[in-house]
């Protein structure tokens, strides 16, 4: 157990926001549960972060934690980042809940650009914190115009964009952000998490709910909706693989970043997440490069 | 042409810009596979009629009926937005005088071509390819362009693109405002070439606004004369041009005829 509490410090409201705020968000939040993958929009506040760290993310936290939660927070796949560390201090601070590394026992996960590799369960909420929520805003800048075609689920334009990575690269290059249709509705951008989360969406027992600071807009994933990658028949969705296994924790079913190593070309490739392979590696497993 | 059922039928219509007239109590039918020329000056209000009949723009008096496939005759004010715009990326095509509007220019040409297709739930992309070049091929663009941007084509062959992007999905009836305005004579000439042979080819009902009355006598059967947004003349192209009622056609032939 290293899941620690701090008691709330004085001047601030609970959470920070106030509470009138914080029932604005819950009541798009709501909404945003009951559309599955529509982005409602919200009355976004100043937070004490600039856009671009995640205040949209950040706000939904706000909005939802309660005194016994507990808080993990990630940042491509890590706990220990600068980001990572500032936000659950700040939840710390102004909240006093309990934190954690560890994904099994945290009850709401904040996370920047990753799903975590240790399966999610019944009862906990995964916040995403999303740079851009728009997916047409590529080929259609109206806003009217992408609110008609959401409407009418006219999605051909994503398509659009498809073949013309096909063109371009011989496949779907689009690595990070890759489209999904929601609940056989709604097109929405998963955030840029890699596609080897994508598969994740799809049925998963927690509740992702995803929030866009700068562009004031929440979205939600019920547990066990329907999340599908688009595709084309002759060129169908598929994850990265590796040929290697991690050098760590020796998983063959992670996500892997590739670490440089020395300017000789000396590289290796590890979980980019951490808690998971720190936990593999507490359990025994070891990889070529295991300490 | 034996005229069978009329595919559009427009009664009165009438669309302004607050107390400016866009155009005025306009009726008349289209049949199938025939091409009707709306000309007269700048400010006459062509492309307000044009759009007005599209739907683009909604009418301010009078109806618009299009015989929608399985449907029959039907008034477009009563047709819900999704149907609308079904129609308007299915059984309609738009040309437009301007590429950029009806382009995407930062999309191949292939892109382009299908994203009718793509729209209607098409997912296979090698077939969507083949019929994207079979289609550049109709326009008669070199198929080896078919991964390039139309920023790279001549003005041509933009127009020609627009087509071949509207007909993939074998529309009855196309919408063009202008489409030779931009281009060189010489050119204009291959591209009303083209679309006198894919008309009668394919049947196409087209309704084509130009202040142009050379380009009506190329291709059109029949010419509406427009004049502060009203028909001030309509009949049957050569007849209209050759023998003119109205003094403002006849001031309009004659203005060519000096040129
Ligand atoms: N968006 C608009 N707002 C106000 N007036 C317009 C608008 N578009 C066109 N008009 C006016 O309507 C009349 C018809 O214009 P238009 O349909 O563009 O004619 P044409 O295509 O024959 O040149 C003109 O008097 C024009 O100034
Ligand atoms: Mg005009």
């Amino acid at each position: 157990m290293n899941a620690t509490t701090a008691p709330v410090q004085a001047g601030y409201n609970f959470a920070y926001l106030d509470e009138h705020t914080k029932r604005m968000i819950r009541r798009a939040l709501l909404k945003a549960v009951a559309i599955p993958g529509y982005q409602v929009p919200f009355g976004s506040r100043e937070m004490p972060l600039p856009y671009g760290w995640g205040t949209g993310g950040i706000q939904v936290t706000a909005a939802l934690i309660g005194p016994d939660d507990v808080l993990k927070v990630i940042d491509q796949g890590a706990d220990d980042t600068t980001n990572a560390v500032n936000i659950r201090s700040f939840f710390a601070k102004v909240a006093g809940v309990a934190t954690t590394t560890r994904t099994t026992e945290a009850t709401l996960i904040q996370t920047r650009h990753r799903i975590p590799e240790t399966p999610l369960a019944e009862g906990q909420i995964l916040v995403f914190q999303v740079p851009i929520p728009e997916p047409l805003r590529w080929l259609e800048p109206r806003e009217t115009e992408t609110r008609t075609m959401h409407a009418l689920r006219e999605y051909g334009l994503m398509h659009v964009k498809l073949y013309e990575d096909i063109v371009r690269h011989g496949r779907i290059a689009t690595t990070y952000d890759y489209p999904v249709i929601v609940n056989d509705h709604y097109l929405m951008r998963p955030s840029p998490i890699p596609k080897f989360d994508n598969p994740k969406l799809h049925r998963n027992p927690a509740l992702m709910l995803f929030g866009a600071g700068r562009e004031k807009r929440v979205y939600a994933v019920p547990p066990y909706t329907d999340v599908r990658s688009l595709d084309f028949d002759d060129h169908p969705f598929a994850v990265e693989r590796w040929e290697e296994p991690c050098a760590l924790c020796a998983s063959t079913e992670a996500y892997l970043d590739e670490i440089i190593l020395d300017d000789k070309g000396g590289r290796m490739f590890v979980c980019s997440d951490t808690e998971y392979c720190a936990v593999r590696q507490e359990a025994g497993h070891k990889g070529a490069m295991a300490p | 042409m034996k005229p069978g059922r009329v595919l559009l039928q427009v009664r009165g219509l009438s669309k302004f810009y607050g107390e400016r007239v866009g155009c005025e109590r306009v009726s008349f039918d289209l049949f199938p596979g025939e091409v009707l020329c709306i000309a007269g000056e700048s400010g006459s209000g062509k492309s307000t009629l044009l759009q007005t009949l599209a739907y683009e723009l909604r009418p301010d008096a009078g109806a618009v009926h299009y015989d929608l496939s399985g449907r029959g005759l039907t008034d477009l004010s009563g047709l819900p937005d999704s149907t609308l715009r079904e129609l308007w990326r299915t059984d309609w095509g738009f040309v437009r005088q301007n590429p950029r509007d009806g382009l995407r220019m930062r999309v191949s040409a292939g892109a382009n071509i299908g994203e009718r297709l793509m729209a209607i739930g098409e997912r296979h992309y090698g077939d969507i390819r083949v019929q994207a070049q079979d289609w550049l091929q109709r326009v008669e663009i070199d198929d080896t362009r078919l991964d390039e941007a139309p920023t790279s084509f001549s003005g041509g062959m933009q127009q020609r693109l627009q087509i071949a992007r509207n007909l993939v999905t074998r529309p009855r009836l196309v919408f063009m405002d202008e489409p030779t305005a931009g281009l060189d004579v010489s050119v204009q000439a291959r591209f009303l070439d083209l679309l006198r042979r894919l008309t009668a080819e394919l049947r196409l009902a087209v309704i084509l606004v130009t202040h142009d009355l050379a380009v009506a006598r190329l291709l059109a059967q029949r010419l509406i004369v427009m004049r502060h947004g009203r028909i001030v003349e309509t009949g049957l192209t050569d007849q209209v041009l050759d023998d003119p009622q109205h003094p403002y056609t006849q001031l309009l032939v004659s203005s060519v005829l000096a040129a």
